[in-house]
């Protein structure tokens, strides 16, 4: 088997590797490139440890091949954070102490970034069944669940006043 | 003198025995004691597979903890967690 | 009101203690820096795979290595040919890791390689050939003990065991006295003291049942995983998750024949344990082919790997009888377990046995373990091993008590429950113990009021574990700004560092932030017990503690030098040094900072040490209850609520003591929803992956509410009892009271999964 020449983006980054054709995005990730946030827990699909978003969409990096996400784009944990400044669910996890051992966290912040982007106001109902593909064996999922409804909050409130201001400033520059 | 218990598996290695009067000052000298009468819990002690609850306070290395006749002293078989 | 006002009179007061601020390695963690077993490499690493048996049993004939030896990027093969013929107490540990002339369960290690890349790796395993002759085998813990069953270890055990099993009238009736001269009864506990027969005569009421539970696994998310590098020299590095390096270090080269000096074991971050990591699986196994290949070694275990040859937990078989007047105090209690360990002595029975009847002030009590070995994986620990399980059958039975005594059942605990001067069931008479505050919490909780609807059932269960304490040395050192560098000895499971860094902060009066706790290798800290029996808490808190009081001392004596006083004119107060009267002298004082800044110019560097064999553990009691809605259509069981109620003597960061109780909650619900070991006619593990062997998922479970009872223990300073395990142990009753309730029939089988519930209900209706 030769291996396979791919271009992609990494957390905005053009990346360029080779890997064997049977080789998982996660090995890339991990073993090829030094990205060893994403975490292996089964190598295939069940515990959600390796969770990334291939063009916004939730995937496992475990069941996705090295050689298929040429020209897409990947976002991990690596890039969750903008520069020293976290993302307002890694600093929800923190005060609300919703991690123990740490294996699964980057995979459970991707997971629920992922829900916050296509629902800011989930019923504790609906973040469960989001994450209920990730495994955690330490909290018992309470703190976890009760930091993507806050920070859920958090996000609304702050998305409120940001409309409210450009409505302010529209109406503003209307009256001008 | 010291009242000396036994409990779980050193029961049936001591022969059904439950209880002895041992001499001792400290843990270790008392499991030495034990050793010369039972010579069946000899191993066990040997190979530091014991513990001793001493008025209720479980100790499982401390050989040289002092031990007087007032305490009330039970020998288990040495326990881990998890 | 507090809850424990008895107490309370002689408590603390704390600054730092008792507040959850984030834990120093947090960010790591969020973000993905911090590196876990898996995440190390090294320069010119190769990659080892370990070749494992497909039989439950089987005589290994021949093992030919040499078409894998000679596949071009293959640097190395073992087997238990290139280990030591190790004798004595190791010797289990060592034909576990890899096979010697028998494979002894399903997925045993029988070879290993190393190689340039996983892909030449997993070629070289597909060309090792074992000529292999399959033996008869067993899995289950009451085949194992029958006469004619397979033996694991022909000649090992010889009867003694079983003989006084069969005489004791415990089992089945109509069984022969065995003949054997050999048995996979590997040992008997006794425990207990009065008289059950008379005891039972005094009951009014008798219930008993027979109970069995299946096999889990800890189910910890990172697989077990390793870095070794061994040099031509002989000494050696290792990184590895573990939750005991320094055991993994002398129990590597005992087993390899190293110097303890020469091999130096780094602690990764550790993702999940719960006593799957306290033993050696892989660690020997990278370290001799790292000595063979003379180049570095990472072996990672696949998940597969996880469940088919790590450390799962005992299946067992239990039978009790509990007997109450009608005023429903016990007035005799008795209980058979039988455990299965997998193929090597040392399920948790014993501690089982002792656990089982801890929570009751019991008259008359008798107890019998049998340890038991069968084809299957090594069990180790698992979170308080051996009482959920007994717990269970117990805590059933109390259960079912109440429903006849029409008491209720928290009422009829506390009519029972041990005290301080209580003799426990187990031996020794307990001191200050928080079992009653528990009942009490538990019953003035909402959620104890809440009205049930149809299908649904609430279910209560007590729990207790002894929590260890054990060989701890921990080291401060004073940095030129004036914060701390604490190094433990303890790998941090469950945010164990902030703990630290709180009691220390407290202890020397400084802010939190300014001291930092890491996890130290072996090299740089004296010997520390592995993080188990919920000991870090305690033990490394009390090290740490009395480290830093020393380093008070120390940084005292400094000032007394600068200011021309002797030492003991000084006192160390809010994180400053004050001349202790008036008569030591007038002078301002000096703060952490100042003596910090000066200390090279004023004697050296300060430094703060304490090393301890601890006890003092006090046991840990905690109450459970738990609504449960069932779907008679489906099986499917619902938890609605579940409530905690925990003593954990005094709570240093209760964020993460909240996290203990509702992770080992959690834990203790899937040992009864649906995880189980399940194994085939041919002895082969079915389910060896996280789709067919279910941990319960986010949307498994509710809210777990929790109440911390803070009731301190004399034996540390601060009053801190160990939390992590007794959560795991009232679950698996407590639940299966709940369905047995909704069911309107006992379950005495676990895991209470859909078919079984229906199975229930349909013998209920027949």
């Amino acid at each position: 088997m030769s291996n396979v020449h791919v271009t992609t983006t990494i957390n905005g980054d053009e990346t360029e590797y080779v890997c064997r054709p049977d080789e998982s995005l996660l090995d890339v990730l991990r073993d090829r490139l030094g990205i060893s946030g994403s975490k292996e827990g089964c190598g295939t699909g069940d515990c959600g440890a390796c969770s990334v978003t291939l063009d916004g969409r939730l995937v496992c990096a475990c069941l996705v091949m090295g050689a298929e996400v040429a020209g897409h784009k990947i976002e991990t944990i690596e890039g969750m954070a903008d520069g020293e400044d976290l993302h307002p669910l890694q600093q929800k996890f923190l005060e609300h102490a919703a991690l123990q051992c740490g294996i699964c966290t980057p995979g459970f912040l991707i997971a629920a970034k992922s829900l916050l982007e296509r629902n800011l106001d989930p019923t504790e109902t609906e973040v469960r069944y989001w994450l209920a593909g990730n495994l955690c064996r330490c909290t018992g999922y309470d703190k976890i669940v009760r930091a993507v409804l806050d920070t859920a909050k958090d996000m609304r409130k702050a998305a409120r006043k940001t409309s409210a201001k450009k409505s302010a400033k529209k109406g503003a520059r209307h009256a001008a | 003198m010291l009242t000396v218990r036994l409990g779980g598996s050193l029961v049936s290695r001591a022969g059904g025995r439950t209880e002895f009067q041992l001499e001792g000052r400290n843990i270790m000298e008392m499991l030495r004691h034990l050793g010369q009468i039972c010579p069946e819990l000899q191993p066990m002690i040997e190979k530091n597979v014991v513990s001793v609850a001493v008025d209720g306070q479980i100790y499982r290395d401390a050989l040289l903890h002092p031990l007087d006749p007032g305490n009330e002293i039970i020998l288990l078989p040495r326990m881990a967690g998890g | 009101m507090p809850l424990d006002a008895k107490t309370s009179k002689d408590k603390k007061t704390f600054k730092s203690v008792g507040t959850s601020p984030i834990r120093p390695d947090g960010l790591d963690k969020v973000t993905g820096r911090a590196r876990f077993g898996a995440d190390m490499s090294a320069p010119g690493m190769l990659v080892g795979r370990i070749l494992r048996s497909p039989h439950a049993h089987a005589k290994i004939k021949s093992i030919d290595t040499s078409k894998a030896e000679a596949l071009p990027g293959v640097k190395a093969v073992i087997t238990s040919a290139d280990l030591p013929k190790h004798k004595g107490a190791d010797e289990d540990i060592l034909i576990n890791i890899m096979a010697r002339d028998r494979a002894l369960y399903d997925g045993h290690a029988v070879a290993a390689v190393a190689a340039i890349d996983p892909a030449v790796a997993r070629k070289a395993l597909k060309l090792i050939k074992i000529d292999y002759e399959v033996l008869p085998h067993v899995t289950d813990v009451d085949l194992a003990m029958l006469p004619d069953a397979p033996l694991v270890h022909p000649g090992r055990y010889d009867g003694a065991a079983e003989n006084e099993h069969l005489a004791s009238g415990l089992q089945e009736k109509g069984k022969a006295k065995s003949k054997r001269k050999s048995t996979n009864i590997v040992s008997r506990y006794d425990f207990g003291h009065g008289d059950v027969k008379k005891g039972f005569k005094q009951a009014d009421v008798i219930v008993e049942h027979e109970f069995t539970t299946e096999a889990t696994h800890q189910g910890y998310i990172e697989p077990h995983a390793c870095l070794a590098n061994v040099s031509s020299d002989g000494s050696g590095e290792l990184w590895v998750c573990t939750q005991g390096h320094f055991m993994v270090r002398d129990v590597c080269a005992a087993l390899l024949g190293m110097d303890v000096s020469r091999l130096r074991v780094t602690p990764s971050e550790i993702g999940g344990g719960f006593g799957g990591k306290t033993t050696v699986f892989i660690e020997p196994v990278a370290l001799a082919l790292s000595r063979k290949a003379g180049r570095p070694v990472k072996v990672v275990m696949s998940r597969e790997e996880v469940f088919r040859a790590s450390g799962p937990t005992a299946s067992s078989s239990i039978k009790v009888r509990l007997g109450a007047r009608k005023d429903g105090r016990f007035v005799a209690a008795e209980a058979v377990l039988k455990y299965q360990g997998g193929a090597f002595p040392g399920s948790p029975v014993e501690m089982g046995a002792m656990t089982a009847f801890a929570c009751y002030d019991l008259p008359n009590v008798k107890i019998v373990g049998y340890d038991v070995v069968t084809n299957r994986p090594k069990q180790a620990a698992y979170r308080a091993p051996g009482a959920p399980m007994s717990a269970f059958a117990v805590e059933g039975c109390v259960g079912e008590l109440a429903e006849k005594l029409g008491m209720d059942p928290i009422d009829l605990r506390k009519k029972n429950a041990a005290v301080e001067g209580t003799k426990s069931s187990y031996g020794p008479t307990f001191g200050p113990i928080g079992l009653v505050e528990t009942l009490d919490a538990a019953k003035k909780h909402k959620n104890y009021k809440v009205k049930l609807g149809k299908n649904q059932g609430r279910g209560v269960a007590s729990g207790f574990w002894f929590n260890f304490a054990g060989n701890t040395c921990v080291n401060i050192n004073l940095n030129v700004d004036g914060t701390l560098a604490l190094a433990v000895g303890t790998p941090d499971i469950g945010g164990s560092r902030a703990s630290m860094c709180l009691m220390a902060a407290e202890e020397l009066g400084i802010p939190y932030d300014d001291v930092r706790a890491i996890i130290a290798d072996t090299s740089s800290l004296g010997y520390n017990d592995v993080t188990d029996g919920s000991r870090v808490t305690f033990a490394s808190g009390l090290a740490t503690i009395n480290a830093a009081r020393d380093c008070a001392a120390k940084l005292c004596e400094r000032a007394a030098k600068i200011w021309g006083i002797p030492a003991d004119a000084v006192k160390w107060e809010n994180g400053a040094a004050h001349p202790a009267g008036s008569n030591a002298g007038n002078f301002p004082p000096l703060s952490i900072k100042e003596l910090a800044a000066q200390a090279h110019s004023t004697g050296g560097p300060i430094a703060g040490h304490y090393e301890v064999n601890a006890d003092g553990a006090g046991p840990s009691f905690a109450t459970h209850v738990v609504d449960v809605e069932v779907d008679p259509e489906t099986g499917y069981m619902k938890v609605l609520r579940y409530l905690v109620v925990q003593d954990a003597g005094k709570a240093v960061h209760p964020a993460y003591v909240e996290g203990q109780f509702q992770g080992g909650a959690v834990q203790g619900i899937g040992w009864v929803l649906n995880e189980e070991y399940i194994y085939g006619e041919d002895g082969r593990l079915q389910n060896p992956g996280f789709l067919d062997y279910r941990i319960p998922v986010c949307s498994d479970v509710p809210m777990i509410d929790t109440v911390i009872v803070e009731v301190p223990n004399p034996g540390h300073p601060y009053g801190v009892r160990g939390v992590g395990e007794t959560s795991i142990v009232p679950p698996l009753a407590a639940v299966a009271n709940a369905v047995s309730a909704a069911m309107g029939v006992r379950a005495t089988t676990l895991p209470m999964s859909p078919p079984r519930v229906l199975a229930a209900l349909k013998s209920k209706s027949t």
